[in-house]
């Protein structure tokens, strides 16, 4: 869809960035924390197999949980040192999931050892697939969706386009920044990977328009002979998301309930495919990933690279936090998920840490909800299109059946716009959140 | 390790809000009428500060008491009392007896209001209800519209202070509004005097530049929506210039029928009010253009000067219907509807 502005999609909402001042910051290495516990699920799908035992001594690196079936992938010893239990660890949605806890080894260098290449002239498109499963990869964007499983193009499907996702709309976040700048090679690595596996015709990285530079770099490093182009996006929010992301691009939409390869597009996070490039070419699994520590709660912000089962606290507790910090969140301010303990691990998922004070949050919790009175706003942000005046009241009738029969609730994906705008602040994504549960559960066999 | 033990909030995401809220918008909505409701008092002195200042005061005082008769806590505070207070008192003849702009604010917040629960649920504009029942209860008093008087400041008009449940008696033949004159007498009034507002009316709905203004403001900020006002005034124009273009002797031309009468004030500030007018664009238009047409309706062959509230009532009536009718078309399903 394009206007004048640009290819953009339609509706849609325009937050304040909040990126300045992690921006310009480059990646660092983050230190090891005194435990690390690697939860076995950090991914939609079956939870990974422990492959190792208590008291085992692992390097770093060595795969140490097998995935168990197609929508799994493998884990990796995020640091040299001894298993010491394989238990239970707190985890993001508030249930705890077993993890392997891993004690690293004081004075090691932390070498990462090294497994069997993939390379990406040589290796067949299932090995490929199989590679990057065996690696471990998932959406480091945060969605945590296996991406060897979108790679695996089902007979009679074709792909004619591959979207690298380096939009990062969200807030605060500059993880996806930071890579397009610094591991540039590594990106134009994993896309050859990510070319064959899926048989895709071109190649197309999305950067919104706030970051000039990354768009920059990546087309001086552009490697001649692969059909690749940088496409600048409008800055909008949620442009990252899958859907508005092809319709930007492409102009297709993706029919409700069908997936972006039913339109011959695969998306791929920018941060997952420099990722792929690093790893697959020594046979390396994720150890690690980039996230943007911040929020006016945080005093040394950055975009650090952190092991794997990292505690949020040592995170916290290391970069230093202000006296009333009152909520801490992983991923971006729109959509990510505020944290009950902070013995929750970093996972392969977490696109940021970010920390609020009183000043932030107390705001927020002042604000007196109103009735609805209908204004229409949240209709006019709704990127899927959908009413969220009517289905938050329909959701606070419990009308569930005609949410999603009349008014598309299952085609809600979250973005939170509808409640970032609601001059009556009314939580309607989290009404739409517990709808979609309930209607998941009563649909679920017994 | 343990440097703090704070409590963490948990809540769900967004964790940032636009800062939109309904008491800033009904604040700015109050805003961008004093302009209209200043000029009214220029124009008609004391008794239409009367009228204004006990419409407002009546209606914030009926929200109080009906909030604590429901055992709520008082919703004063959020505004839109105050902005259907002043759009009732800017819809009267100045010198309208002030128990009757108490009746009517009564009528306004209880029939128009917390009958059906309140803010967000009232499917008629509340002001324009307490307006009904009055050109319904006092047709006279709310038909009779005072000159603009010379001594406008000294005096008051003896109705203003007329008992209450009396007929309050009128000092002198009142002017008649443009609308009336042309109905009633063929005699058109300048444009010029319309745009500005120096011609008889009610107490806020004449000066039509001042309206615009506000208006024009509550656009820039998001905060009306635009597209009910102009597809009010462009239908209006446009029947009403092809009717002139017909029979100029009969018909009264587009710019006439556009700034005369409570038009201006209607399609801007009362068609407008969000809880009673469709949510989507296309809805939005389809309501504006029907308002648009049952005023030239109403009008030119109703058998009253003015059509501009019953317009706006009805579209009201009729707005959840556009809503039912009108619904964003969902991201991915064309082809289902193409299909079905």
């Amino acid at each position: 869809m394009a206007f004048f502005g640009g290819k953009t999609f339609a509706h849609g909402i325009h937050p304040p960035g909040l990126k300045e001042e992690t921006r310009g910051l480059a990646i660092r290495q983050f230190p090891f924390a005194g435990t690390l516990a690697v939860p076995l699920s950090q991914h939609i799908g079956k939870p990974a197999v422990p492959i190792v035992q208590e008291g085992q001594e692992v390097t770093r690196g060595q795969c140490i949980a097998k995935p168990d079936g197609f929508i799994s992938v493998a884990m990796h010893a995020p640091a040299s040192g001894t298993v010491r239990s394989i238990s239970l660890v707190p985890s993001i949605t508030g249930r705890m999931v077993k993890g392997i806890f891993i004690e690293p080894f004081a004075a090691s260098t932390q070498e990462i050892a090294e497994g069997k290449p993939c390379d990406a002239e040589t290796a067949t498109p299932e090995e490929i697939v199989a590679a990057i499963q065996q690696a471990g990869v998932v959406g480091l964007g945060g969605a945590g969706f296996p991406t060897h499983a979108k790679l695996k193009i089902p007979d009679g499907k074709h792909v004619d386009t591959l979207i690298i996702n380096g939009a990062e709309c969200e807030p605060i976040l500059t993880t996806d920044h930071r890579v397009m700048l610094e591991h540039t090679a590594d990106i134009y690595a994993g896309i050859p990977y990510l070319m064959k596996a899926t048989g895709a015709e071109r190649v197309i990285i999305a950067v919104e328009s706030n970051k000039p530079d990354a768009a920059e770099v990546l087309r001086a490093a552009m490697p001649k002979d692969l059909p690749i182009q940088v496409e600048v996006l409008p800055v909008k929010y949620p442009q990252g998301a899958e859907k508005m992301l092809i319709t930007a691009l492409t102009g297709r939409q993706i029919p409700s309930g069908k997936l972006p390869l039913d339109v011959h597009v695969v998306v791929v996070n920018v941060g997952t495919t420099a990722e792929i490039g690093r790893l697959l070419p020594n046979g390396n699994g994720i150890q690690e990933r980039v996230i943007t520590v911040g929020g006016p709660g945080v005093k040394k912000k950055g975009n650090y690279r952190i092991q794997i089962g990292t505690p949020l606290r040592f995170v916290l507790e290391s970069v230093g936090v202000e006296d009333d910090i009152t909520r801490v969140f992983q991923g971006g301010p729109m959509m990510g998920q505020a944290v009950s303990s902070l013995d929750i691990r970093v996972t392969k998922g977490t696109t940021g840490i970010i920390a609020f004070t009183e000043r932030e949050s107390g705001s927020l919790n002042k604000r007196k909800e109103y009735p609805c009175i209908r204004c229409g706003y949240c209709v006019d942000v709704c990127p899927i299109f959908l009413n969220p005046s009517q289905l938050g009241l329909l959701a606070s009738a419990g009308n569930h059946q005609r949410m999603v029969e009349d008014f598309h609730l299952m085609d809600c994906f979250e973005c939170g716009c509808c409640t970032f705008v609601c001059p009556s602040h009314i939580p309607l994504v989290q009404k739409f959140r517990v709808s979609k549960m309930a209607v998941r559960k009563a649909k679920a066999p017994a | 390790m343990k440097k703090w033990t704070k409590v963490l909030e948990i809540r769900s995401s967004p964790h940032i809000a636009s800062g939109h809220s309904v008491d800033t918008i009904m604040f700015n909505v109050v805003m961008a009428l004093l302009p209209a409701a200043a000029f009214a008092v220029y124009l008609f002195g004391l008794a239409a500060l009367l009228t204004i200042g006990t419409a407002v005061a009546a209606c914030i005082a009926f929200e109080h008491v009906f909030c604590r008769l429901a055992g709520q806590e008082t919703s004063v505070g959020d505004w839109s009392a105050t902005i259907t207070g002043l759009l009732y008192g800017l819809t009267l003849p100045p010198g309208l007896a002030l128990w009757m702009v108490v009746v009517g604010a009564f009528a306004a917040m209880g029939l128009g209001k917390f009958l059906f629960g309140g803010l967000g649920y009232n499917p008629f504009n509340p002001a324009l209800v307490g307006r009904a029942i009055l050109q319904a209860a006092f047709p006279v008093a709310m038909t009779t519209w005072p000159d603009m008087p010379v001594n406008r400041f000294a005096s008051l008009p003896s109705s203003t202070l007329a008992l209450p449940f009396t007929q309050p008696t009128y000092d002198a033949v009142s002017g008649a509004t443009p609308l009336s004159a042309w109905k009633f007498e063929q005699v058109m009034t300048s444009s010029r005097d319309l745009f500005f507002g120096t011609v008889g009316g009610s107490a806020g709905e004449t000066c039509a530049v001042l309206i615009l203004l506000g208006g024009i403001y509550l656009a820039i900020r998001g905060m009306m929506n635009w597209r009910i006002p102009l597809a009010v005034l462009f239908t209006v124009a446009l029947i009403s210039g092809v009717l002139h273009l017909v029979d100029s002797g009969r018909y009264a031309g587009p710019v006439f029928m556009t700034l005369s009468g409570g038009l201006m004030l209607g399609a801007v500030f009362m068609a407008t009010d969000m809880v009673a007018s469709p949510m989507t664009h296309l809805g939005s238009v389809v309501y504006g253009v029907l308002i648009g047409l049952l005023v030239v309706v109403i009008r030119v062959w109703g058998g009253m000067p003015e059509g501009v509230m019953y317009a706006i009532l009805l579209g009201n009536a009729v707005s959840p219907h556009i809503d039912n009718w009108i619904q964003p078309r969902v991201y991915g399903t064309q082809k289902e509807r193409a299909e079905s």
